[in-house]
């Protein structure tokens, strides 16, 4: 059993509305059941209700299989990378922080990594994966690529991102409009950093540095 | 897109690529040791693990069943039919011959003592060398390795030797000697 080489997995961030459907759907997945593994991440809280979901974008060169000390992370020849295997891994939780997109999570009592399989016991047997089987506006659709860029003229799928000096292919395929030159897209971009520091102080002396702190 | 084809031998799964982008052939040993693949991971489940187990001492078992069984069905293997092995006048006392019961059989070893016939497998217990009867000391000599068994009863006396010589039941009818059957003898 493997998943079909044909059936891809495109995130449209832009249809997303915030329902979190997915993630209650991920819940029902039965490879992880009670857990969602899937993150919705708000682009910019406080400017904007725009959220985007996570799901794990199974890489050609999976970062997580690659600093696992513990080679428990594997892929499989179609290509998602499984979960780890519960008899070796370690909890070193060295996959939750290496992955560029934040994917993995750290079942501290299990002493387990899970992470989205791509719902493996559903799409290997020809079905969609949960949280694509609900989306409502199909913001995470499961399909053919000839099937998506018929019913999605105005968008393209990009599967090749750039993380640091990282480039990074995935199975896992992002909808980006049909005018958009990008050909990578850069992950840190969308990594959301609160201002700290300086800027806090300059937000909150508005009449200008107290003396001293210039 | 990076050409996955051409990093795997050919006709091999779809594999994936290493951040350096060369074939697998070229990469270090410790990744084609631990490879991310699963087609190319030694993986040995506990399941496996635990089938294998289970399957080889299942084998192990039923060679152990299949050889008590061989050994009970030809503890009760018909004997082989008598055999005359010699007339009683030409074997004077002390004397000894060989025959062969049943036919084409190990030599056997005849001998006449002063109480009568008796009849053993020639071949020494311990490494199948011919024996020798020494009559007039009451045993039988194997000159490989020093080992005496007793002439009465084939039990070993001295030497390597740990099992007795197996012992042909004999039976003198009309001035005639027949073989009528090989007795295993418990140690």
């Amino acid at each position: 059993m493997a998943v079909p080489e044909r059936f891809e997995f495109f995130v449209d961030p832009g249809r997303c509305i915030g329902c979190e459907a997915c993630m209650q759907a991920c819940t029902e997945c039965d490879t992880h059941r009670g857990q969602s593994m899937i993150q919705l991440d708000f682009v910019d809280r406080t400017g904007s209700p725009q959220t985007v979901p996570i799901v794990c974008m199974h890489c050609e060169a999976p970062t997580c299989a690659e600093v696992c000390p513990a080679d428990a992370i594997k892929r499989t020849a179609d290509g998602v990378v499984q979960a780890a295997r519960k008899p070796r891994c370690i909890a070193c939780n060295n996959c939750v922080l290496a992955c560029p997109f934040g994917v993995p999570k750290m079942n501290t009592g299990m002493h387990l990594m899970m992470k989205c399989d791509m719902c493996y016991d559903r799409t290997s047997v020809g079905l969609k994966p949960m949280c694509a089987s609900v989306c409502p506006s199909q913001a995470l659709a499961w399909g053919t690529r000839e099937e998506m860029l018929r019913l999605r003229p105005n968008a393209r799928p990009v599967n090749a991102f750039q993380f640091g000096l990282q480039t990074i292919r995935t199975r896992v395929n992002l909808m980006v409009p049909l005018d958009a030159r990008a050909e990578m897209l850069d992950v840190t971009s969308a990594i959301h950093e609160p201002t700290i520091g300086r800027d806090v102080m300059e937000d909150v002396f508005v009449e200008g540095l107290p003396e001293g702190m210039a | 897109m990076i050409q996955r084809d051409e990093q795997l031998p050919v006709g091999d799964e779809r594999g994936s690529a290493p951040p350096d982008g060369r074939p697998l052939a070229a990469q270090p040993k410790w990744r084609r040791d631990f490879p991310i693949d699963w087609p190319h991971d030694e993986w040995v489940s506990r399941r496996e693990f635990t089938r294998f187990l289970v399957l080889t001492s299942g084998a192990l078992a039923v060679g152990q069943l299949w050889i008590a069984a061989k050994s009970l069905l030809g503890a009760s293997a018909p004997a082989a039919p008598e055999l005359q092995v010699a007339k009683v006048d030409e074997l004077p006392v002390g004397r000894a011959r060989t025959f062969h019961y049943p036919a084409g059989s190990p030599p056997r070893i005849l001998v006449r003592t002063a109480a009568g016939f008796v009849a053993y497998d020639q071949q020494c217990t311990h490494l199948l060398c011919p024996v020798i009867p020494a009559v007039e000391q009451g045993r039988l000599y194997c000159p490989c390795h020093e080992g005496w068994f007793d002439l009465e009863t084939g039990r070993p006396l001295a030497g390597p030797p740990q099992r007795p010589l197996p012992k042909i039941r004999l039976k003198v009818v009309e001035g005639r000697v027949f073989a009528t059957g090989i007795e295993e003898q418990a140690r």
